[in-house]
């Protein structure tokens, strides 16, 4: 039976960077996969039959031995792909449903309020036709509220093979037996710490936390985990799409792929980092008046001699110029770097983010030219037409010596012409 | 005071307008010096001729992502690589373009996974046996048999061949 309440779906993508991996590669289809975070330090990724073998966030060094012993095979991270398949997934969900939200890569909630069709099948529908399309395994879990249809996710992850992906909670006797089957510790935006609080208070379930006095919860915790307790007890106190408010800081930092001594590589890794955080800044619209450029050396090897040391830059006016910003940084290296260092990481932030004419400077203040505005424009839109790094300061290097190490990095099978897929016709 | 002035240049389409400017009295402060500022020129340009009568009929470009949906998230470019596929019209170094949201019927090109390898192959149902037909003398039909593992990865829509280096 269906009420005029508000019904959302979550659907999840399983092991996502790991089923990507195998999208192109069927005969990866039956073998253990990890993904390796940048520059193949760590593991982020696993498949459902790596997940017995590697923990989450083990080191590659560590566990390469259990690799080869159990024929686990590793990549390293392609977001590239993840992120041309992840358009794909989300594109096909939200031509199926009314209005939803996409709540990160592989996250996406949609709108299923007012659907006649048995909920079952329409979230089997969308796991089929997904998985069709992409290739991509996804989970779906609904029920009236989205802190609730997390936990229905999260119930029909755990229950693969009794309930095929899919978990409808609308009904109050099967939420009544998910909350009471699911620690507290699992429910969405409950951390360790947070739990273990709740823990020391008797609440121990999802039920628990359900049931409990909702003002006391925000007395003592926090509005967002009062709001947790009530979508948990079927009030739903979050819509779709909530607009997310700009970014008041930007950060692109970045591990070298090795250590580097000279000041020109530096300045070309700054200039880089530059781009890209000023490319960020104009994706949402906003300038900025300062940054702040600092380096490092490694910190946690004794036999290294460390350093480290920032500067921040106070911009003539309020900026997105890639230029003008590029050439600050670059700059700013002058001041931090010291000979003789073997650094590993260098990190540019903007500060002091504003939208344009947002505040009302004096009359006689610089302002960033508009000419400046119409070539970031260009740039913006040849990057995004013929891929990033096409038109870049000079500065920054196409292949560095600095690089990334991406040891194990699978092809750019779905964005790069000469990297397409083959199949065999023989 | 008001001053009352045509605007002329409108007059051609439009009954004649009368713009109302005040004339304020003013004083120069100073002496007045060149300031560099380049102020717009506006024209307006009224075709004098015949209007074309193809303007109210202009259609945008013909696209190829269009024509071919490689937008739509369903659709992958693959590249052929080998002989057995020429009978229809497939070569080596082609590039297909494969729906993955249909399902297979019978007589279908699709890519399948054959033991874990992409194969181009035109897909037959005999009875209650799966045959990948080569459309090609030269190459055998494959029987699909228990022990081989065989997976539709999606249809052949498109083909795309590059004349100049056939």
């Amino acid at each position: 039976m269906h009420t005029s309440k508000q019904i959302f779906a979550l659907v999840d993508c399983n092991s996502f960077y790991a089923s990507c991996e195998r999208v192109f590669r069927p005969d990866l289809a039956k073998t253990p996969i990890v993904v390796l975070s940048n520059n193949d330090g760590c593991v982020i990724a696993r498949s459902y039959d790596a997940k017995p073998f590697v923990k989450m966030g083990a080191p590659y060094f560590q566990i390469k031995d259990t690799l080869r012993r159990e024929g686990i095979v590793a990549f390293s991270s392609n977001y590239a792909l993840y992120g041309q398949i992840s358009e794909r997934v989300m594109t096909i969900i939200e031509g199926m449903v009314s209005s939803s939200e996409v709540y990160s890569i592989d996250e996406i909630f949609c709108d299923l309020s007012g659907r006649m069709e048995d909920l079952t099948v329409i979230g089997r529908s969308i796991r089929d036709r997904v998985l069709r399309c992409t290739g991509i395994p996804v989970g779906v879990g609904i029920a009236h509220t989205k802190t609730l249809a997390k936990l229905a996710n999260h119930t029909a992850k755990r229950l693969q093979a009794q309930t095929g992906g899919v978990v409808d909670i609308c009904d109050p006797h099967k939420r009544d037996w998910v909350l009471r089957n699911t620690a507290v510790g699992e429910v969405w935006g409950v951390g360790r710490k947070l739990n273990a609080h709740l823990q020391a208070m008797g609440i121990q379930s999802a039920m628990d936390l359900a049931k409990a006095d909702k003002v006391m919860i925000g007395r003592k915790f926090s509005v967002v985990l009062e709001r947790t307790a009530r979508e948990l007890a079927g009030v739903s106190c979050m819509e779709l799409d909530e607009p997310n408010p700009p970014k008041q800081e930007i950060c692109c930092s970045r591990m070298f792929g090795k250590r580097m001594s000279e000041i020109g590589s530096i300045k070309e890794a700054v200039a880089t980092y530059t781009a890209r955080a000023a490319e960020k800044l104009r994706a949402q619209g906003s300038v900025c008046k300062k940054m702040r450029v600092s380096i490092r050396t490694g910190m946690f090897s004794p036999d290294e001699a460390k350093y480290a040391n920032g500067v921040m830059i106070v911009l003539p006016y309020a900026t997105n110029d890639t230029l003008l910003m590029t050439n600050a940084a670059t700059q700013a290296v002058d001041h931090v770097f010291r000979p003789g260092y073997r650094y590993s990481k260098a990190e540019v932030m903007l500060l002091d983010l504003r939208q344009p004419g947002e505040f009302s400077d004096d009359l006689f203040a610089l302002t960033q030219p508009e000419t400046s505005n119409r070539l970031m424009g260009v740039m913006d839109s040849i990057n995004s037409r013929w891929g990033r790094g096409t038109l870049r300061t000079a500065t920054v290097p196409a292949e560095p010596e600095w690089g990334m190490r991406r040891d194990f990095m699978s092809q750019s099978y779905t964005t790069r012409i000469d990297q397409l897929w083959t199949a065999k016709a023989n | 005071m008001h001053t009352v002035q045509p605007l002329a240049a409108c007059a051609r389409f439009f009954p004649v307008r009368y713009a109302v400017v005040p004339v304020m009295p003013s004083s120069i402060l100073g002496a007045i010096s060149p300031s560099h500022t380049r102020l717009p020129f506006f024209s307006h340009r009224v075709p004098a001729g015949f209007p074309s009568p193809a303007a109210d009929h202009l259609e945008k470009h013909i696209s190829l992502d269009e024509l071919f949906e490689i937008r739509a998230p369903h659709m992958y470019l693959v590249k052929i690589e080998g002989e057995s596929m020429i009978g229809a019209g497939i070569y080596d170094g082609d590039l297909v373009i494969v729906d993955r949201s249909r399902e297979a019927q019978h007589g279908d090109i699709v890519i399948a996974a054959l033991n874990g390898e992409p194969v181009c192959k035109r897909l037959h149902h005999k009875g209650r046996e799966v045959i990948l037909q080569s459309e090609n003398k030269a190459y055998p039909a494959r029987y699909i048999l228990e022990s081989d593992e065989m997976m539709v990865w999606g249809v052949v829509r498109y083909s795309v061949r590059d004349h100049a280096y056939v």
